[in-house]
């Protein structure tokens, strides 16, 4: 197949590329440094921006190769892009015909950022930063690199089954959170939870980091369909229905249980919904998008409200109780409103007449679910027993910032 | 009646607070307030400059009491702030010459409960 490049494509995949970093830093690293204390601000900031930079290495060297190279018995690419070999300025038709195959690379390279970023979350204010760093790598490799060859890679066996994930819900936000729930049972509780819970110490920030992530994922979704065409408007549309959906259904529940509508309520009901459409941008109506934000308002409050304070993990910024749950949800979601008219690459959904696409879905999500928790089990207990994954007791009263980083956010004179 | 100041951890001031309850100490003020004690400081770098001698950050307490709560007040500060690392604090209890409560005008020992 001749492929040409596009020039409006190219400028939109460009402008997208950017927008899905900014998710990650300052976005994501805003969000979560906002809901820790003072004392840790500075290290949970930190991982989000280190992860950027890191990923960016691994991701030229070899990670770019594992997740996208040429299909190894469907599970994960080869090594023989490893370095950019062979991945050139001119299209991939597999991947994207109208761009250059780096742009291609590189707006996937954002992605594979802030998956290990949404983790974080899980571990915040007691992670050592040196067991941080390998877990991230070991982590983006082991567990990211192979699910996002399943579902996106050429021949992956989830993207030959026919599983519809427009932009990364099982990769992305599944992978991660169950990961995420993992690694919080592994490296236990912050001292003092829950008996406790540590309250966020800068919620403007917090809130600055929602909007910033809303405002980002217009490039993840709408980026995804990589062109500048009626379908990435699509998915726009989506993207901010659905949010906006989610925050209002959030704000409300808020509003009968504890009797106030609170703003972490709204920015979180934000998030939600973000991670719940990602799936589905490209293949519902916007009628659906409300549908699918008010779902997953529901189900990730109970989550984050009832069940985690029920079992008393300390999933310490709700990575897994927003993106895990929510993750799933919008996977699950996507095989229920999937819509062939919206987009006649995709099929119908359970409510349109096709029950196999749920399945098909839910097999997607249950594979993901399986892997991530296994392999990141064993990644985590090994790092545990070796480096060690936490910082010691007295550093963790002290603060991440002080005993990793030798800083402080703030003065209290001066 | 007497003034108790206390200047602990600030990771230590929920169990002290709990403490205090325990013993039906309920009126408290507190401050975010930096010092240092033997240990003279922390050491933070910024941009490779080493900068010794930095202040900790410390929490104090204020709590005006009553003769006979000054062995329960002084105990359950040191139950919920000892650690037995440095810098877990000190406490000082000093005369207090009067006590006038705002709203009423009240003074003395019924001022301060």
């Amino acid at each position: 197949m001749q492929s040409t490049i596009n020039s409006g494509d190219t400028a939109w995949v460009l402008a997208s590329t950017a927008l899905v970093l900014l998710m990650t830093a300052p976005g994501l690293a805003m969000f979560y440094g906002g809901l820790v204390r003072r004392k840790n601000v500075l290290s949970t900031m930190m991982q989000s921006f280190f992860i950027l930079c890191l990923i960016s290495i691994q991701w030229i060297l070899w990670g770019y190769s594992v997740a996208f190279g040429p299909d190894v018995g469907h599970l994960f690419g080869n090594l023989s892009w490893f370095g950019l070999n062979g991945v050139g300025l001119t299209p991939n038709p597999d991947y994207a015909p109208t761009i250059p195959h780096q742009l291609y690379m590189v707006f996937q390279m954002m992605f594979a950022v802030i998956t290990p970023a949404l983790i974080t979350g899980a571990y915040a204010e007691r992670i050592k930063f040196s067991t941080f760093v390998v877990f991230t790598l070991v982590w983006a490799t082991l567990v990211y690199d192979p699910i996002a060859h399943w579902v996106w890679g050429k021949d992956g066996w989830l993207h030959n089954l026919g599983a519809l994930d427009f932009a990364g819900g099982t990769v992305v936000h599944m992978s991660s959170g169950m990961s995420a729930l993992v690694v919080a049972l592994i490296i236990g509780r912050r001292t003092g939870v829950p008996r406790i819970t540590p309250p966020p110490h800068n919620m403007t920030y917090t809130l600055i980091g929602a909007a910033l992530l809303w405002f980002g994922w217009f490039g993840f979704n709408a980026g995804s369909a990589v062109q500048a065409n009626a379908l990435a408007v699509s998915a726009f549309i989506n993207t901010n229905t659905a949010t906006a959906a989610a925050a209002i259904g959030w704000v409300i529940i808020d509003w009968f249980v504890t009797r106030r509508p609170t703003v972490l309520g709204a920015a979180t009901g934000a998030v939600a919904g973000l991670v719940a459409i990602t799936p589905a941008s490209g293949f519902v109506s916007p009628i659906s998008a409300i549908f699918i934000g008010l779902i997953v308002a529901v189900v990730c409050y109970v989550a984050v409200a009832v069940v985690k304070q029920r079992l008393a993990y300390d999933d310490s910024l709700d990575a897994f109780g927003v993106h895990g749950v929510g993750g799933t949800v919008g996977a699950l979601c996507t095989g229920l409103f999937a819509q062939k008219i919206i987009n006649a690459g995709g099929a119908d959904g359970l409510f349109f007449g096709n029950p196999h696409q749920f399945a098909v879905n839910a097999v997607a999500a249950g594979a993901t679910i399986a892997y991530a928790v296994v392999v990141t089990f064993i990644i985590a207990k090994v790092l545990d027993l070796t480096m060690g994954l936490r910082v010691k007791e007295q550093d963790e009263a002290i603060g991440l910032d002080n005993t990793q980083h030798r800083e402080s956010a703030y003065t209290l004179i001066d | 009646m007497k003034l108790i100041i206390a200047i602990i951890q600030p990771h230590r001031l929920d169990e002290v607070l709990q403490e205090l309850d325990k013993k039906e100490v309920y009126l408290k003020t507190v401050t975010n307030v930096l010092g240092c004690g033997r240990q003279k400081g922390v050491t933070e770098v910024y941009r490779g400059v080493k900068e010794a001698g930095n202040l900790l950050k410390k929490v104090r307490l204020e709590i005006a009491v009553n003769d006979n709560y000054v062995k329960p007040t002084v105990d359950a500060i040191v139950r919920g702030a000892r650690t037995g690392n440095i810098g877990d604090g000190k406490i000082f209890v000093v005369e207090l010459a009067e006590c006038i409560r705002i709203r009423s005008g009240e003074t003395g020992k019924i001022a301060i409960g």
